[in-house]
């Protein structure tokens, strides 16, 4: 309102001097990307073992290594025959773990959801618990729960399984809050208990945004089970280390393909299943 | 409202109505079965049950214990009559004058464990006393162990050690360890072999006697010499006095100012090493950073070359969208391994991996985002008779920038984590102190910093770029 009393002078003088500080914005933004990417580099150089520059002429040779390791092994599709069982393994744990974490993250998003009617005190908590599960990195609980139960694949899938729940819980507690309330009002109407309210007015609708965040998950599941495997959790990611380790190309090779195919596959099928579930345009952030 | 009238029609009988609902509510119940069946199958493949029985709770405890506490260490050496109290039997951390709960007349030692345990401890023998007054006396006579008038024995043909009354003639009236204990001889749990009496009445308190010792220790909760190391002139100091010296005139070190010194005291803390924590710290962050911001910035060109609404040629699309597969195909960790033969170890093999990954994410998100563009605000620009460069500018660029922005910010909030995996398999960082520390086995108040340093680094990040999100491209999204 106080606008209108400005003459076309003093707006034209307002709107150059916002311009100015946009354009001081934006370079002081490119200026400190500048830095951060150079000074960065330089800093991160100096730390390395290694020189990039030397580095980059030794890039080729280790794929090359492994290249010529593959092409000179015989019955390389019997070793990626013998790894399946291992590959299976490694997804095994990445859907146990998803769907453990799913469960948890369902009860831990009803309870951080201040729409649906649950007791107001439990919310902040359940939000707090949802922000400490995620916050942990995996291989940190792994290492912990490995010292404790031994080199098995149970660590990696309880580690997976905490992180999933406090990753999705919140995914999961977003959809929650989005959802029309006027079913709800209606079973109220009928006197349904909060249970029944849950069940017939909310889960139909929050059902189809769940399953398809649960399988985005369980992609990323299964990266995450491969990689504890390095850390002595099991499946892919173990045989993996002890190819590396022992420098046997072909078995590189052949775990990396298997892998490869997997997450392509995974990530097509479970695209096609996430289309279909919620229609069009759906990523997750 | 006459549809309602109609399906009422009193010819429908319930059951008939109930039918659609009972036909959708069974695909839930069949996929919770087919859970439940997945699961038991689970069950069996990763023998849950074997790993559970074979699981170390003890490990768990003592580790749960050492996290935080630290633990007071008397030591009688019997060798030379010595006593020595140390902190973590550590070198370097004698104390003197010696805590209150602690006295010694040169002969006799008598250290209280708290809760009303008390042990004694003189040349010879270790007196240990429950908050209930039943006293165990454990002495060495000769080359033995003797508690409460009772000598050890390995019982060869048992294999375990059975006890005997030291008046008695050897291995006669021979009793049990269970014996010994419903007699009050023995406290239940300790350990008792020819050459060695130990007890722990519970995680805070351990007394113990050999030929060669006689060991007495306390422990206490929390994180000792987190400040100031033990040789640190500081180390004594409460946290007004250090104030008082930061800001005091009279320099401790000549060479430097009071602030620096103290500074510098807990900088250089060697038991905790924060200045090492710290640059690994720094490398974790600047790995995520730098891998991030390398991602976004070949990212978005390369999204605009792979974008059907900017490059007309299909061929040169699907090699660029191929190649954003393939990027996003290999994970970060198989990335990092070919790194490290080319660059060595550090942050910038951590940061290429990063990099690469992530470029093709981002790759693939930039080119999708700018193929959903509306084309209104470009036909708008051009219809000014904007140039191309400026058509792009200010038709293209302020559509895309919010989820640039957004994106690149999640991305770097979740390379933070993977920096720390990456760290932890080879590339340096906060990671891989976290797992040289995990791999001593005892340094858990250690591990337990490293921890809480890469939680809060976490957390910070989250915050921080939620904020910046927010400032950036306003409330709205997300």
């Amino acid at each position: 309102m106080t606008d209108s009393t400005l003459s076309i002078g003093q707006l034209h003088s307002h709107f150059s001097e916002m311009e100015k500080r946009r354009r001081l914005y934006t370079v002081l933004f490119i200026a400190g990307s500048l830095i951060i990417f150079f000074g960065g580099f330089s800093i991160a150089e100096n730390l390395n073992s290694g020189g990039f520059w030397q580095g980059l002429s030794k890039f080729m040779d280790y794929p090359a290594a492994i290249v010529s390791d593959t092409l000179n092994a015989d019955d390389w599709l019997v070793t990626i025959v013998g790894h399946v069982p291992a590959l299976i393994e490694t997804i095994n744990m990445a859907a146990v773990s998803t769907l453990f974490g799913t469960l948890f993250a369902m009860i831990l998003a009803f309870c951080s959801s201040r729409n649906l009617g649950i007791f107001a005190w439990i919310v902040p908590i359940a939000r707090r618990l949802m922000d400490i599960t995620r916050a942990f990195p995996e291989l940190i609980i792994a290492l912990f729960l490995i010292y404790l139960l031994g080199a098995t694949p149970i660590p990696a899938i309880i580690a997976v399984a905490f992180h999933t729940a406090g990753a999705l819980g919140k995914l999961f507690s977003e959809v929650n809050e989005n959802i029309d309330k006027k079913p709800l009002e209606g079973l109220q109407a009928t006197g349904a208990t909060w249970l029944q309210r849950m069940r017939f007015g909310v889960l139909p609708q929050v059902l189809p945004n769940y399953c398809s965040y649960a399988l985005l998950r369980f992609e990323i599941n299964i990266r995450a089970s491969a990689i504890l495997g390095f850390v002595g959790a099991g499946g892919i990611g173990q045989e993996f280390r002890t190819a590396i380790s022992w420098g046997a190309g072909d078995q590189i090779s052949a775990l990396f393909l298997l892998l490869f195919l997997t997450i392509v596959a995974i990530d097509q099928i479970s695209s096609r299943i996430r289309r279909s579930l919620v229609g069009g345009a759906f990523q997750m952030a | 409202m006459s549809t309602i009238a109609h399906s009422t029609d009193m010819s429908i009988s319930r059951a008939e109505v109930l039918k659609t609902s009972r036909r959708a509510t069974i695909w839930p119940i069949a996929g919770l079965i087919l859970a439940f069946v997945y699961l038991a199958y689970a069950w069996f493949a990763f023998d849950v049950g074997g790993v559970l029985a074979k699981a170390d709770w003890e490990r768990g405890a003592l580790m749960s214990r050492d996290s935080f506490h630290y633990k007071y260490q008397v030591e009688l050496a019997r060798r030379n009559d010595e006593l020595s109290v140390t902190v973590e039997g550590g070198r370097g951390t004698e104390q003197d004058p010696l805590p209150a709960w602690i006295t010694t007349d040169g002969k006799q030692t008598r250290v209280d464990l708290g809760d009303g345990y008390r042990a004694v401890m003189n040349a010879n023998a270790l007196t240990y006393t429950e908050p209930d007054g039943r006293q165990f006396v454990a002495e060495i006579k000769g080359k033995e162990v003797v508690v409460n008038g009772y000598r050890a024995f390995l019982d060869e043909t048992e294999s375990r050690y059975r006890y005997f009354p030291e008046t008695a003639p050897e291995r006669t009236n021979v009793v049990d360890y269970a014996d010994l204990v419903a007699l009050g001889v023995l406290p239940d749990g300790s350990s008792f072999a020819p050459s060695k009496f130990e007890f722990h009445p519970d995680y805070y308190k351990d007394v113990r006697i050999t030929r060669a010792q006689i060991r007495v220790q306390r422990y206490f909760f929390g994180w000792e010499y987190f400040w100031f190391g033990p040789q640190s002139p500081l180390v004594d100091k409460s946290a007004a006095e250090v104030w008082g010296i930061v800001w005091s005139g009279d320099r401790i070190d000549p060479a430097l100012s009071n602030a620096e010194f103290v500074f510098l005291q807990f900088w250089r803390n060697p038991d905790w090493q924060h200045n090492e924590m710290f640059t690994a710290l720094l490398e974790t962050l600047l790995m995520a950073l730098l891998g991030t911001f390398v991602a976004a910035g070949v990212g978005l060109p390369l999204g605009f070359l792979a974008a059907a609404n900017f490059n007309p040629m299909f061929a040169s699309r699907m090699v660029l969208r191929r190649l954003f597969d393939f990027l996003r195909g290999i994970d970060q960790i198989i990335w990092s391994l070919i790194f490290i033969r080319a660059f060595g170890l550090g942050p910038l093999t951590g940061s290429l991996a990063i990099a690469f990954t992530d470029t093709g994410t981002l790759g693939k998100l930039f080119s999708e985002a700018i193929e959903n563009i509306d084309n209104k605000q470009v036909e708008g620009v051009r219809s000014t008779g904007a140039a191309a460069v400026q058509r792009y500018r200010f038709g293209v660029i302020p559509q895309i920038l919010p989820v640039f922005v957004s994106q690149t910010l999640y991305y770097l909030e979740s390379n933070i984590r993977s920096a720390t995996v990456i760290g932890a398999l080879g590339a340096g960082g906060i990671g891989l102190k976290l797992v040289q520390a995990l791999q001593t086995h005892k340094d858990w108040e250690n591990v337990m910093y490293l921890i809480f340093l890469t939680l809060i680094v976490v957390v910070a990040m989250d915050i921080g770029s939620g904020w910046l999100r927010r400032k950036l491209i306003g409330e709205s999204t997300h």
